[in-house]
This record gives C-alpha cells, structure tokens and sequence, in this order.
C-alpha cells in the first residue's frame, strides 16, 4: 500500500500511547534503568525515554525472544504426549519508539525465520506487534545506517514512523502498513492532514561511508585472507555483539526437563563462540577466533545477500558500542573497503 | 608513554619477544588491545587513565600464543593476575616479558615474578566507594530481599559470557556450563539458568578473583557482577582469614589446613 | 507441513533393534500416529532430527529405503549425550523424529547408469537408503558394485544384510578390512578402501560413483576415482556437519554460502571442489 502521510500532536501523541493501552495491548518502549536503556514493558507514557541515540539491547527480544518454548512433553505412563506452542497466548504487543535501523533489522530477521519453511511461533509474535519508530535526528560515531541501504528517516520495516519536528511538538506520522492502519483507526481524531512536511531537514546528517554491494563482491575472493587474523586478534569470542544486534537470528535448541515433564526450547546462540560448531566427534570446522569473526562478517554481508537477497546488517552501531574490546563493525568494513585487490 | 614505546620497540626489535601486547587508541574515545609484531608500529602504544582493561586475559589465549613470547603492558591488576595465574601453574618467569606500569603511571621492568610479587602486596585491594556503599546496603537486606535484588539485577542477563570472556582467571578450555553430560547448567537464558550461571562462577572465583573489573566493564548490559566476586573476597577473608596472592602459598579454594573452619558442614 | 509447528517432532516407536557393530546400533522406527506414518513420504538422501524428550536432538540419515513402506530406520554410533541416552532405549521406547530434511539422490538421473557405491565404516548407513532404493528398482539401472571397508571384521554394519548382497547374482559386492583387523576366517580383501578400489578398477563408462566415509579415505578415494576416468559431476557423496535445526534457520551447519541442511547433505564432487575448506 502507498504510504499514507499524517501529523499529529505531542499532546495527542500521549493520547495515542493511552488509547493503545485501553485497547488491551502490551507495550514495549525505552525505558532508562541504571545507566542504561533498554526496551521494557511500560504502563505510562512518562516512563518512555526518548533522550538517547540508541538503546543498548535490541527490540528482537520482543518477536525472537531469548529463550521460547517450542512445546511441552509429558512422559507420563510410557507413552509420550506433546503439547502444542499455542498462538492464542501470544498478546497483542506494540514496540514504541523503535529507530528505522531496528525496525529495518526485522527485515531480515523474517526472511531467515521464513526461508522455505516458515517458523509458526515466529510469524505468530511478528503479525501480533505493531512496530511504531521514530526518525533519529542526531546519530553518533558507531552509527552507519546510510552505508547499509538505510537512512536515520527510512520507513522499511516500520508500521509506522514518526518524525519529530524541530521541538518536538509536531510529528510527521507516515502510515506505512495495514498494522499501522489499524493502530490510527483506534483513534483517528488525534491525526490529521499533512500540510506537506518535508521530513529531511529534522533528520540526523549521517553521509555514506562504505558501499555494501562493493563489499560483497570482494567478500566472495577473501575467504583464506589473513585479514580476519589481524581484525579478530582482540577479539575475546563471546556473544555480546550477536545479543544486541537486531539481526542476529542463529540459535540452539536444548531440552529443560522437571521430572516426567519437560519442554524444548529455542534459545540465542552466536557463531562468536567456540562450541557453536563443535562436532560430538571433537572436531570442529571454525576452532580459531579468525574462522568464526568471518563467519560473522560474511554472513550479514556475503552469504545473507546471496541466498536471501538481503542484508544481514542494518548499520545501527549496537555491536560497536556494546563490545568489551571495539570490535567496530563501521572500522573492519571500510578497511574491507580499502583493500585493494 | 615515551619509556614504554622505547622499551617495546627494543624487546621487539632485537628479537627478545615476537609480540607486545598493549593498549592502543580505539574508535571515539575508546581504548583498545593490540598486538604489535612489528617495531615500527609502536608508536601505536598508548596509556593513560582509561586504559583499564585487563590484558592477561591473552595470555591464555591459543591465537595469541601461536604467535610467540610476549610482552605485556601490566598495570597493577593486570600484574596481580599474573601471579594469580602463575600460582595456578598458568605462567612461569619465561613465559612473557612484563611491562609493568606503576599506580603513578612510571614504567617498571620486572625480571622475575618473585619480584612482582612483592610489588604487588605493597597495595591493598581496596573496594570502590560505590562498590562498598551497595555491598553494604545488601548487607543491610532480609534473606527475601536479598534474593529479590539479585534475581532482578541477574534476569537481564542473556548469557553472552562477555564475563567469563574477559575474566583472564577463566581460561578452562571446556568451560563448566559447556559440558552437557550432565548438563550442569541450563544452556538457555532465564531467571534460573542466569541465577546458576553466576552463583556458579562466583564459586569458582572464590580466592582466585584478583578484583581486575574486567567482568562488570565487558558486560554489555552493566550488570554489577563484580559485587559477587568482591562479596566472595570478603567471605573468604571471613571464612580463612587474610590471604594474598602469591605464586608458592597456594589457593584458600585449592589447600587444606587442619585449622580450617568447616562451617559449611553444620 | 505450512501450518504445523515446524520444531513438533513426529513420535515414533521403536519396533527392532539389531547390534550392529560395538557402539552401533540400528533403529526400525514405527509411527505411532497410523495416518502421518501413511502419509510420511521421503527420498534416499535425506536424514531427520531424532529425539530423546529431556536429553535432545541428534541427526542421522534415515537409513531405510523410501520404498519399503510402514517403517524406517536409522543407524548410529554411541557419541555423546543425545546417541547415549538413544543407545539406552529399549524395544517399545518412543523417540521422536523431525524431517524429512535435505536434498536428495537423484535416483531418476541415474536410470540407465551403472553404480558403483563407495563406503566406509560407519558411512554405509547414509547409502544403505539408496543401496536398497537402487536394489529395489533393479531393472533401472546397469551394474552394481558396493565396496565397503572397516577397520576391522566387527566394525563391519550391516552384516546380514552384506551378506544378502554377496549372495545376489546381480551385485558385486566388494568387502574390505585395514591391514591387521582381519579376523582368521576372514575371506574379503584386506586394505584400505581406496588401494582396494584401485586394485578393483571398476569401469568409469557410464557410471556413477557414491562415495561416504571418513574425511581420511574420502581425499584418497576421490583421486583414484579421477585416475580411473570419473568425473567430478558423476562423483556424489553425502556430508555431515553440526546442526540444530536442519532446516537452515539457526544459522549452525553452512560451509561458505552453502547450508549442509538444505543444499546438502547430497553433494557432487564438482560442487565440493567449490567450498571453502571449512568442514
């Protein structure tokens, strides 16, 4: 559908947060707790942060959670019974206050989740959760949404964007999907008309610093390059940068038992860590840091573009700022860039 | 910062060690690792107040030692665990040529790790005002409370293992929560399994932690993880008295004295 | 299959256990559902996810041949915790099975050809589906050789059913023992599989070679087979990686750009030329 173009108020923009919460939906916003900010449930538009440039943790928690449980077993008297994953459990969720890279970072996420066969529980929680971001109008040194085929106003993957005028006062509301229609049709008196907003001067300046295509192409020449030793030598192999990255999908499934009973679950995994391909023989394909900080790379930038035909980066900085040892994502793909072959 | 490039850029060249590890300047005003090999870049060698991470974690790490001997820039942490990891039989005085950096921010060479050794025991591991304000309102907390804050500090957790990633005292090349016959730990991130995670690694840095921060810094998420290894510290003092860390004495965890208080067994 | 759970395994029950070799063991698997166990379909090639509820998941190929209908079977060695906790089950058990996932034989492409089937140790399993596949359609295709070693005569899988083979007028079946693990009544070959072939020198006209074993006689199997005229695209053979979920989601079993699960485990030489050595 064309994207509808509104405007609406601050004040009616709070009345919109309050009608979404009468109609029974679960909200998740920024929420500031320590020194951090993280997207929690919220009750009350007062307790949305809106003073940040990103969150720490990524939305994804909220449509691929941490750990979600695939079906109960019982083992009874003998014989097995299997219960269900049952859709009707699922609330009906909104994420307010998302960024255009992370509402973008669901793009992939569901083209993983529904490459051939299609994840049930996954497109279960996705068609439930109605995505609301806001454009960005500052960015900061990690950020590089421009270079992956974004930008700090761009509508992909959103139901729908907001974009805050000069103070705040006035936001363009782009209708960008049917989810997003439906969310304005639960109180349409609090939008109106756009007198015809042009949105990029409030957006953050962030100019292109890499050319992904360009990426990908080289990428394919440089599987036995010693680049990734020299990039990956600091690296200390844990999962910090697959957590809170918005894109990362890879999982594990493991089996929780309580007695006769029990559940399988699917769980996060990162292919940063060194059991990830571990073979029960002792053998493993990526048993050095170097092998699997490529795997890494090559699978947003390289594999994911190939097979998928879209990239498995959204350039929204999380991995860079969140990585005890800066490991910067922007820094490895210029210096990618900068090879010449 | 002069003394230290000089010092590195004669160890590398004349062939002494194969390798400097150090710190160098990251992207914004990060500090990071790195890993020179090569006399002319260092001049990349940096220090100052923010370089805080602990190095030794490298020590351990096979990519790094298939590079050959090293040397390590080693603030006071950074020289504490090394004579940790040498009690433990992780290092001997070959092993690595120590760059040491005093707390006043001067280079110190150190030939030998007796020497380091009676360094380091000149300063006391000190708790942090703000580290000492929580600890002491916990201790201030009923049973109940006390397990609240920790479920509620712990529940974000999503098992990354940044913690155990940049803990150099964690160098087990199966790690416990890796082995699954039996599963000791549940491998997925919950309030239980977060809970094990953490209660677990605790204990297993009990008398050997050398309170470097390494832990709480990596975390992606700020959890204060490090209260429970310096909460641990303390209980070991309490529970074995005054111990230092030294390379022939012998862990409080890992010895046994006939004098020792058996209050766990009552 | 859209609307269905896709990690809700079918529960099978275990009908027949036959001790194969020390550590192996096969399963003749029943459906305990009548009607998903009728309408289970699969091909020679693809392998599934079984399960032990409360311990996990292990992959094997199915073992069996698509065209024996009502069961299906699967072989594996003792390893680790899932194969333990399997080895442990008695007749009567249930398990449960996930699939069927990968690619698969192209048996039709083969019709008119000669096969002749390379296998090692514990690798004959993954060809044993397309062995009685093959064997099953008989008039489809020309000659059939099977030549399978171990390393020792225990290690052997299969061996009523290699008995079977060496009895049919209308295979040649080859057997083989590594030097030293002959046993004093033992009347196959003694060598290692590809000196074995060598010796063989079956003819390349119009065949087509399958090749499953352990990464150390496949790099020695594969360049007798060139020298004996075999090209790379009429070699196939099966890989095996780590996998989890075996239908290309959680990210685990790819080699380059390839997924084992998905693209695999059917694989020609021609296209193994093209991985990146990361397997």
């Amino acid at each position: 559908m064309t994207i509808k173009r509104l405007i609406i108020q601050k004040t009616s923009l709070e009345k919109f947060f309050d009608v979404l919460i009468q109609k029974g939906k679960t909200i998740y916003a920024p929420k500031r707790k320590n020194e951090k900010i993280n997207y929690e449930v919220v009750n009350h538009f007062s307790e949305v942060c809106d003073d940040y440039i990103q969150t720490t943790q990524s939305a994804k928690s909220i449509i691929f959670p941490r750990t979600e449980k695939l079906f109960n077993y019982n083992k009874g008297k003998g014989n097995i019974t299997l219960e269900d994953f049952d859709p009707d459990q699922v609330p009906e969720a909104v994420i307010w206050g998302v960024r255009p890279c992370d509402a973008a970072g669901f793009i992939p996420l569901t083209a993983i989740f529904n490459w051939d066969s299609k994840d049930e529980i996954y497109n279960t929680r996705f068609e439930k959760t109605t995505i609301i971001a806001f454009s960005c109008t500052s960015a900061d040194e990690s950020c590089f949404c421009t270079s992956v085929g974004g930008n700090p106003g761009n509508t992909n993957g959103a139901d729908i964007l907001l974009t805050g005028m000069g103070d705040k006062n006035l936001f363009l509301a782009e209708v960008i999907t049917e989810k997003g229609e439906k969310a304005v049709s639960f109180a349409p008196n609090l939008f109106e008309e756009d007198p015809g907003i042009e949105k990029e001067k409030y957006l953050a300046d962030l100019p292109k610093q890499f050319n992904q295509e360009e990426i990908k192409d080289k990428l394919q020449a440089f599987f036995e390059s010693d680049l990734w030793k020299k990039q990956s030598l600091r690296c200390l192999g844990c999962g910090a940068c697959a957590y809170v990255c918005p894109t990362c999908a890879c999982f594990d499934i493991q089996d929780e038992v309580h007695g006769k009973e029990g559940k399988r679950v699917r769980c996060w995994d990162s292919c940063g860590l060194s059991l990830f391909t571990l073979h029960t023989s002792g053998h493993n394909p990526r048993s050095v840091q170097s092998q699997r900080w490529r795997q890494r790379l090559m699978h947003k930038f390289s594999y994911m573009p190939q097979r998928l035909a879209v990239y498995g980066c959204t350039g929204c900085g999380r991995c860079s700022r969140a990585c005890p040892v800066d490991m910067n994502m922007l820094e490895h793909l210029i210096s990618i860039q900068e090879i010449q072959k | 910062m002069d003394e230290l490039r000089k010092r590195a850029h004669e160890l590398l060249q004349s062939g002494e060690v194969k390798l400097v590890i150090g710190y160098e300047q990251g992207n914004g005003n990060k500090v990071r690792p790195v890993f020179i090999t090569n006399p002319e870049d260092t001049a990349k060698l940096i220090f100052d107040s923010r370089c805080v991470q602990n190095l030794a974690v490298y020590l351990s790490k096979p990519e790094v030692k298939t590079i050959g001997k090293p040397a390590i820039v080693a603030t006071l942490p950074v020289l504490r665990t090394i004579i940790q990891l040498a009690s433990e039989n992780q290092l001997t005085d070959d092993s690595a040529v120590i760059l040491g950096i005093t707390p006043d921010g001067a280079l110190r060479n150190f030939s030998t790790l007796e020497e380091i050794e009676t360094f380091i025991n000149q300063f006391e591991i000190q708790l942090e005002e703000r580290d000492k304000k929580i600890i002491e309102q916990i201790n201030q907390m009923t049973p109940e409370e006390r397990w609240k804050f920790w479920v509620d500090t712990l529940t974000p957790c999503f098992k990354c293992y940044a913690c155990r990633a940049a803990c150099p005292m964690c160098y087990c090349t199966k790690c416990t929560v890796e082995q699954n016959q039996p599963q000791w730990i549940p491998v997925p991130s919950h309030q239980l399994g977060n809970l094990e995670w953490h209660f677990m690694r605790a204990m297993h840095m009990a008398g050997r932690c050398v309170d470097c921060g390494a832990c709480a810094r990596a975390c992606p998420i700020s959890i204060p993880l490090n209260l429970l290894t310096k909460k641990m510290m303390e209980d070991m003092k309490a529970q074995f008295g005054e111990y230092r860390i030294a390379i022939k004495k012998g862990n409080p965890m890992s010895t046994f004295k006939p004098e020792d208080s058996e209050t766990f067994i009552r | 299959m859209t609307d269905k759970n896709i990690y809700l395994p079918y529960l099978l029950k275990i009908e027949k256990i036959t001790r194969e070799a020390p550590g192996v063991k096969t399963f003749r698997l029943k459906f305990v559902n009548e009607e998903e166990g009728n309408n289970f379909n699969f091909k020679a090639g693809q392998f599934g996810e079984y399960s032990i509820f409360g311990k996990g998941e292990s992959t094997f190929c199915i073992a069996s041949s698509p065209t024996r209908k009502g069961y299906i079977e699967c072989t594996f060695r003792q390893a680790g915790k899932v194969t333990s906790a399997l080895a442990s089950c008695e007749e009567g058990s249930e398990i449960g099975f996930r699939g069927p996932y990968g690619n698969t034989f192209p048996l039709d492409e083969w019709k008119g050809k000669n096969l002749l089937f390379i296998a090692g140790g514990i690798a004959l399993p993954p060809m044993r589906c397309v062995i009685w596949n093959a064997l099953d359609l008989r008039e489809n295709f020309g000659n059939i050789t099977i030549l399978y070693g171990a390393k020792a005569v225990d290690d052997l899988v299969y061996k009523n059913e290699l008995k079977e083979w060496e009895e049919r007028p209308d295979v040649n079946l080859i057997t083989t023992v590594d030097p030293g693990g002959e046993t004093p009544d033992w009347k196959g070959q003694i060598g290692f599989v590809p000196s074995v072939l060598e010796k063989a020198a079956p003819s390349s006209e119009n065949t087509v070679a399958i090749v499953c074993g352990p990464p150390i006689m496949i790099k020695f199997t594969f360049p007798v087979l060139e020298k004996l005229g075999f090209t790379p695209e009429n070699i196939y053979t099966t890989l095996e990686n780590r996998m989890k979920c075996g239908f290309g989601k959680c990210g685990r079993c790819n080699v380059g750009e390839v997924y084992v699960c998905k693209d695999g485990p059917v694989f020609t030489y021609e296209q193994l030329k093209s991985l990146p050595a990361e397997y």
